[in-house]
């Protein structure tokens, strides 16, 4: 596939994804609405509890700032001072995407790898190690520098927080209704509500076991549209560089790289163009707990542009 | 409320809704043109930056390069007659393109005198220079994507009625039109 027809499948397939997301939470808060209180007007109830849960999350999210991530993957803020090659490859992709110019950060440490922050591209910030900058040469390291930029162009960073907040909101809705159901509070089950019988009980389990597969579900979903905004950053860079070989050969060489980043931990591990902590096993292997697809998979797509 | 008042007021949010949609597309037409056209002064911006850096460059030469005057001249001439140039895209490029193969020769010759390589302006001039030819180069990129977008948008239903109407024509692309420009391609001086 080129990287035109790419780009459009995965911001079809990531998109298919947030619709199949929306509408589980929006059919757990009619279920477990109606399930609490035995009547369909409460099942509406949910659905708005869910939506109002999902709005104040989003709100105290977004409060927070690129300098909290800045600080926890102890990158410091750098200008052209530093390194002349690196802010000249930020402001020429930058002219290839028509976008504004990102804050540059540099983590000290020899394992190369790099990540991009910001929730949209006026207030952006890229951080890259002084590992990538050693080991990587002048295309390879455009071709990472354009994937970040992309995940940038793209608000993958803004999705990636909305996909968050939603796995957030049904894992607190699962959670509550379980303690609910424990105080024995459905009215469902106890033919309050109108029309008793059969289907009330199937609804009643049903209700119970999405209650503790939901979230299981969600965090699947979760990582399945992570690894497809990967997929996108990486044909948003060809469409910046045109040139797949640089980030082929980048992630090659990052992939076989030994050393662990240090200042990465589970909290920032999907921020990064290559997990940091799942070391060399994800060349080939996938699993749907995977935040980024392997990256034998990624080359493949890259040389086939 | 009889039958007809609704089935009159559904029809006028409809109409409503018709022009709405519209605005939006004459909207997003206004918007993509504009872009196309800031794009194309983008070009220029990354065009002077190239003819700025030039002079520098050949300053640090001459000293290493006492006797390949003719290199330096002929560097100094294309970048003069770049600057100079009046006409259309076509033009440009050409002259653009000269100027590209006089700096290559400037740095193939260069390639002689270790002590300019070594020479730690020139190091940081070759990584402006590579970093300037490839910022022509992406945003001649970026006008001609912007020029598809806007082109497409001319041409595909519905909004190619709202172009038609207001007259919004198809813009062309940056294209190097001759084999010989077209064998310029992405320069490394490194």
């Amino acid at each position: 596939m080129t990287f035109e027809e790419q780009i459009t499948h995965n911001k079809r397939a990531s998109l298919l994804l947030i619709f199949i997301f929306v509408l589980l939470v929006t059919f757990l808060g009619f279920l477990f609405g109606y399930a609490i209180s035995g009547t369909p007007e409460g099942g509406f109830f949910g659905i708005i509890a869910a939506s109002f849960l999902a709005i104040i999350f989003s709100t105290i999210v977004f409060w927070a700032g690129k300098d909290m991530i800045m600080g926890v993957s102890g990158a410091h803020k750098v200008d052209r001072r530093f390194n002349a090659q690196l802010s000249n490859i930020v402001e020429e992709m930058a002219i290839a995407g028509g976008t504004p110019v990102p804050e540059i950060y540099v983590i000290e440490d020899s394992a190369p790898n790099a990540f991009a922050t910001g929730r949209n591209p006026q207030r952006s910030a890229i951080a890259v190690t002084t590992g990538l900058l050693d080991k990587l040469n002048r295309d390879e390291l455009t071709g990472v520098i354009g994937h970040e930029m992309s995940h940038i162009r793209n608000y993958d960073i803004r999705y990636m927080l909305l996909i968050g907040i939603l796995v957030g909101v049904v894992a607190l809705m699962c959670d509550f209704v379980l303690r609910y159901s424990w105080r024995g509070g459905f009215a469902l089950g106890r033919g309050r509500g109108r029309g008793a019988g059969s289907l009330q009980l199937v609804l009643l389990l049903l209700a119970l076991v999405l209650a503790i597969l939901a979230p299981l579900f969600a965090i699947i979903l979760q990582f399945a549209v992570s690894r497809r905004r990967e997929y996108l950053a990486d044909a948003a860079s060809v469409e910046l560089t045109r040139n797949p070989e640089g980030l082929a050969r980048a992630l090659e060489k990052i992939a076989n790289d030994r050393e662990p980043l240090e200042a990465a931990n589970r909290a920032t591990q999907h921020l990064y163009i290559i997990n940091p902590i799942k070391g060399l096993r994800q060349y080939e292997r996938s699993s749907i707990f995977d935040t980024h697809p392997p990256i034998r998979e990624r080359v493949r797509r890259l040389r086939s542009m | 409320m009889g039958t007809q008042t609704m089935v009159i007021i559904a029809a006028v949010v409809v109409v409503l809704l018709l022009i709405l949609y519209f605005i939006a597309l004459y909207n997003g037409l206004v918007r993509k043109r504009n872009t196309v056209r800031n794009s194309w002064s983008q070009i220029d911006v990354q065009l002077k930056r190239r003819y700025d850096l030039i002079p520098n460059l050949v300053e640090v030469c001459k000293g290493y390069m006492k006797h390949e005057r003719e290199v330096l001249e002929n560097v100094i001439k294309a970048r003069t007659q770049a600057i100079n140039v009046t006409g259309g895209a076509a033009e440009h490029a050409k002259a653009e393109n000269y100027l590209t193969q006089t700096l290559r020769s400037l740095f193939a010759v260069a390639e002689n005198y270790p002590n300019l390589k070594a020479n730690e302006n020139m190091l940081a001039l070759q990584e402006e220079l590579t970093s300037t030819e490839n910022r022509i180069s992406y945003a001649r990129q970026h006008y001609n994507d912007n020029v598809l977008s806007l082109n497409n948008k001319i041409e595909i239903f519905p909004s190619n009625v709202v172009a038609n109407m207001f007259g919004f024509n198809k813009e062309e692309f940056f294209e190097l039109e001759e084999t010989a420009e077209r064998l310029a391609p992405k320069v490394s001086f490194t």
